[in-house]
């Protein structure tokens, strides 16, 4: 198990570099120049240059490349130009923001579509299956910041159910001590019930948001490795021998047909950490997505570069747990592998 | 078993607690939010401090609320009641006394004045302050240069408590420079200590911290997402500031903004789309505030070193083609003062902005475009700045369409909000549309920064005219003489030239429209345009 790990955190370090370079000489070769944007409006040539010169960006390219990749060997992503602030510092605490929201989503993305597809795939034809393809064609297909803005206007302008978007807790409350930075959690730890409330309600539009824009890959997913495990000879097998639907079904082929579902959750969950920018927008959530489209809009490039890298290495280190967790599912991977 | 059971009590938990947080607060809260004024906005500051590198407008406001500067402005009635910044009269913010004389003005400083952390403001505190304004570089250095202050040695400690400004020249806008944000006054002895030998002014930590005297001192500052600051219970700068709290919450989505407003849950915001303040205001559930930008245009420009837009008479013909009713009413809804269509025989005034006698003209633009040797017309490309694409778009669709009618085909060039200063630095584009205002109320300021052939950034044209120069300096000094009559013809005569040769249409005067609730009053405005917390009541 150790050295499977070790062998394949090997191969991610090349991938990595990779995309350090491609990041570095992208943002770059971005049209904009970062200094006269920060020189402010009234700046003259002579101004800008001083920037300029301030910044570092009048050194070539390749030593600016060194002295990056020198300082992300000590854990410097560089500061943002935008916010001022360091980068590393940002996004450790702009990261549990978006990935509480992702998480969050997925799960209610989950109890709904993995239901709905074991129904659509144990009745094929059926209204139920339709129900699953409508459903699931519906929520792919509205963009995802129209269905926020829908459920913003229907639920919180109109019926006042949910409280002002306005980011991850009320107004009034503070936040609870940083130990995960997951809120849900941390208020908990603190015992401060209140804030916790706050923290969820504050949490449900944005999570349905992207709920319903991840249904389809999950029901459909789950409903075509049902379908091909369903036809198969053990569950035949199984239904002869007496068994009740529902073990058949749950105990013997989901099981089977986990696989291809727990591929497709993963691939979900980076496309949505990255891709929840417009619903971080919507909702004025303090998420990482929202900090790297305002740094490339400004042409900051210390906080596109740290937001890339760090994505990079969130997509490597998830697809090692979903190989670890093809062995623990299904023994024939770990064996065979 | 024991799993099911768990699994039902944790179903039964979880769904008890998504019942959210009833509106009912309890009593304390109930207090809190009366005291607290809750602002939403597009963006928020990148930076604390008005001297620090690339600080972006937003960080101008909390600048005003948390700091002081010596002296500040009266406040007069401005258009529709709403209190107006009186750009002739001064008051002393952190100084009791003002005398002005002939190459200098001494100010004596409050003698209970105190920064945040309870040290005393002497004269000390204001020289490091203002050598700081004229030392760092970049903008704050050239807002103040603008009204010839220049060199620290210009500011002299004459005592603890009293400091003299010491003119470089006689320019009548020296002493409004003193009362703009820039020339703030900072606890140096507290920036000193976490000052470095790299960052001897200590920008870093201005950055983030406030170190003033000022009404309002910042609690916490959360990038990109909030911004808290609470009231100085010590301020001597004026009398004590209701609000108590106030929490500026940055909100990207303007309809979430306008949601939040109508539904009572934020206090003020602006920067809403021009549609949105029209229905709001059509509403008449919420206060809202439009004035005029002061020394402020929008406008059509053409760069005259490059053909076709070197002829005076490609220029002239330009202004007539330009569709500017239509503009007022698609773009702006009518919330904008028009600086154009003046009468035939309207004189000119003293003033500025004042508009044009230009109008939409078609016949006379062909006319115009024949004479000058353009019958078939021209390829060119417009460009505007994608940060204020709400207004700069439509606006340009709209031009692109009128100019098409007498055989100018445009493309539309739109630049980044990053790129649009290098840009403009460059002077390569031929046509373009921008906004200007100046913060000193004064013809020959806007004048000198767009018009004259010192070619600085603003004179986006690069328009060189040695007439213009002449009435422009002319003006200038004798603004600072005090001769009347010279400056009055020499504004006239600089106004005239300006229209005649036409490097830039001016098309409007834009507004500062901002939204409130009913039981928010006591608005200001000033010519920064950002809100000034102070003055502002919760009923």
């Amino acid at each position: 198990m150790l050295t499977m790990i070790g062998k394949r955190l090997m191969f991610a370090i090349p991938s990595l570099i990779g995309v350090v370079i491609v990041t570095f000489l992208l943002t770059r070769a971005l049209p904009g120049d970062p200094a006269a944007y920060f020189a402010g409006p009234a700046a003259t040539k002579e101004a800008v240059e001083q920037i300029r010169k301030k910044l570092g960006l009048d050194k070539p390219l390749i030593e600016q490349f060194f002295r990056y990749t020198n300082d992300l060997a000590h854990g410097d992503f560089g500061n943002s130009l935008t916010t001022g602030q360091p980068v590393a510092a940002e996004i450790r605490n702009r990261l549990p923001a978006s990935a509480e929201l992702t998480l969050l989503g997925l799960v209610v993305s989950i109890v709904i579509a993995i239901p709905l597809g074991v129904l659509a795939a144990t009745r094929p034809g059926s209204w139920i299956d339709h129900l699953c393809r409508i459903t699931t064609t519906a929520g792919v297909s509205l963009p995802v910041f129209f269905t926020g803005l829908v459920l913003v206007y229907v639920f919180y302008f109109r019926l006042g159910w949910s409280p002002a978007p306005l980011g991850r807790l009320d107004v009034f409350y503070s936040a609870p001590t940083t130990i995960t930075g997951f809120y849900l959690i941390d208020t908990l730890i603190a015992r401060d019930f209140e804030a916790f409330r706050s923290a969820i309600s504050q949490l449900i539009l944005p999570a349905t948001t992207l709920a319903i824009f991840s249904l389809a890959p999950i029901a459909r997913m789950t409903r075509a490795s049902m379908l091909a495990v369903l036809a198969s000879d053990f569950v035949r097998t199984a239904r002869a021998s007496g068994l009740s639907p529902g073990t058949v079904i749950v105990t013997y082929a989901f099981r089977n047909a986990m696989l291809p579902v727990i591929t497709t959750l993963s691939m979900v969950f980076s496309f949505l950490l990255g891709a929840n920018v417009l619903v971080e927008k919507v909702f004025a959530w303090p998420g990482i997505g929202s900090y790297a489209v305002e740094a490339l809009i400004s042409s900051d490039f210390a906080p596109v570069q740290g937001f890339v890298l760090t994505m990079a290495v969130m997509y490597v280190l998830l697809n090692l747990v979903i190989d670890i967790l093809y062995g623990v599912i299904d023994p024939r991977v770990r064996l065979e592998g | 078993m024991k799993r099911r059971d768990f699994l039902k009590t944790v179903t039964g938990v979880a769904a008890g607690a998504l019942v959210p947080a009833p509106a009912i607060f309890s009593s304390a809260k109930a207090d809190a939010r009366s005291e607290t004024l809750l602002i939403v906005s597009e963006g928020g500051p990148n930076n604390l401090d008005i001297h620090g590198i690339g600080t972006n407008v937003p960080g101008y406001e909390v600048s005003w609320n948390c700091y002081d500067r010596l002296i500040t402005h009266e406040m007069k009635s401005g258009p529709g009641g709403v209190p107006y910044y009186d750009r002739d009269k001064f008051k002393g913010e952190l100084a009791d006394d003002m005398k002005i004389d002939d190459m200098s003005v001494t100010f004596k400083l409050k003698k209970n004045a105190k920064f945040h952390d309870g040290a005393p403001v002497t004269s000390k505190d204001v020289k490091w302050s203002l050598d700081r304004a004229v030392s760092v570089g970049g903008f704050p250095t050239f807002q103040m240069s603008a009204g010839s202050l220049t060199k620290p040695e210009q500011f002299v400690i004459v005592d603890d408590s009293t400091l003299r400004v010491d003119f470089a020249k006689k320019d009548r806008l020296t002493v409004p420079d003193l009362a703009v944000i820039v020339p703030c006054i900072v606890n140096s002895e507290l920036v000193k200590k976490n000052a470095s030998e790299k960052d001897p002014w200590g920008l870093e930590y201005t950055k983030q911290q406030t170190a003033g005297s000022g009404a309002y001192k910042l609690t916490k500052w959360t990038a990109g997402t909030e911004v808290i600051m609470e009231r100085n219970d010590d301020w001597v700068g004026g009398p004590l500031p209701k609000i108590k709290r106030v929490i500026w919450r940055m909100v990207p989505q303007a309809g979430n903004r306008r949601a939040l407003l109508e539904r009572g849950d934020a206090d003020i915001s602006y920067e809403l789309p021009f549609k949105d303040f029209q229905e709001l205001k059509a509403a008449g559930k919420l206060n809202i505030v439009s004035l005029p930008f002061s020394n402020g245009i929008q406008y059509i420009g053409m760069n005259v070193t490059k053909p076709p837009f070197d002829n005076p008479k490609v220029r002239e013909a330009m202004a007539y083609a330009i569709p500017y009713q239509k503009i007022m009413d698609v773009v702006l809804f009518g919330l904008a003062n028009p600086m154009f269509g003046a009468s035939a025989d309207k004189p000119t005034e003293v003033a500025w902005p004042q508009p044009t006698k230009y109008s939409t003209d078609m016949a006379k633009a062909k006319a115009l475009l024949a004479e000058a040797g353009y019958a078939n017309g021209f390829e060119t490309t417009i460009s505007f700045d994608l940060n204020f694409a709400g207004v700069n778009e439509p606006l340009c669709v709209l031009v692109q369409e009128s100019l098409g009618q007498i055989g100018i085909k445009t493309t539309i060039n739109k630049i980044p909000g990053a790129n649009w200063r290098t840009e403009l630095n460059k002077k390569e584009m031929p046509l373009y549309t921008n906004v200007f205002s100046g913060w000193l109320d004064y013809p020959e300021y806007f004048f000198y920064w767009c018009y004259h052939g010192n070619n600085s950034v603003f004179n986006t044209m690069s328009y060189k005219s040695p007439e213009m120069d002449k009435l422009i300096d002319g003006a200038r000094n004798a603004a600072s003489t005090g001769d009347k009559a010279t400056y009055d013809t020499d504004v006239k005569g600089f106004v005239d030239l300006a229209f005649k040769d036409i490097p830039r249409i001016p098309l409007y005067q834009p507004f500062v429209n901002v939204a409130m609730q009913k039981n928010i009053s006591g608005y200001q405005y000033w010519f920064h345009r950002r809100l000034d917390y102070r003055a502002l009541v919760k009923a």
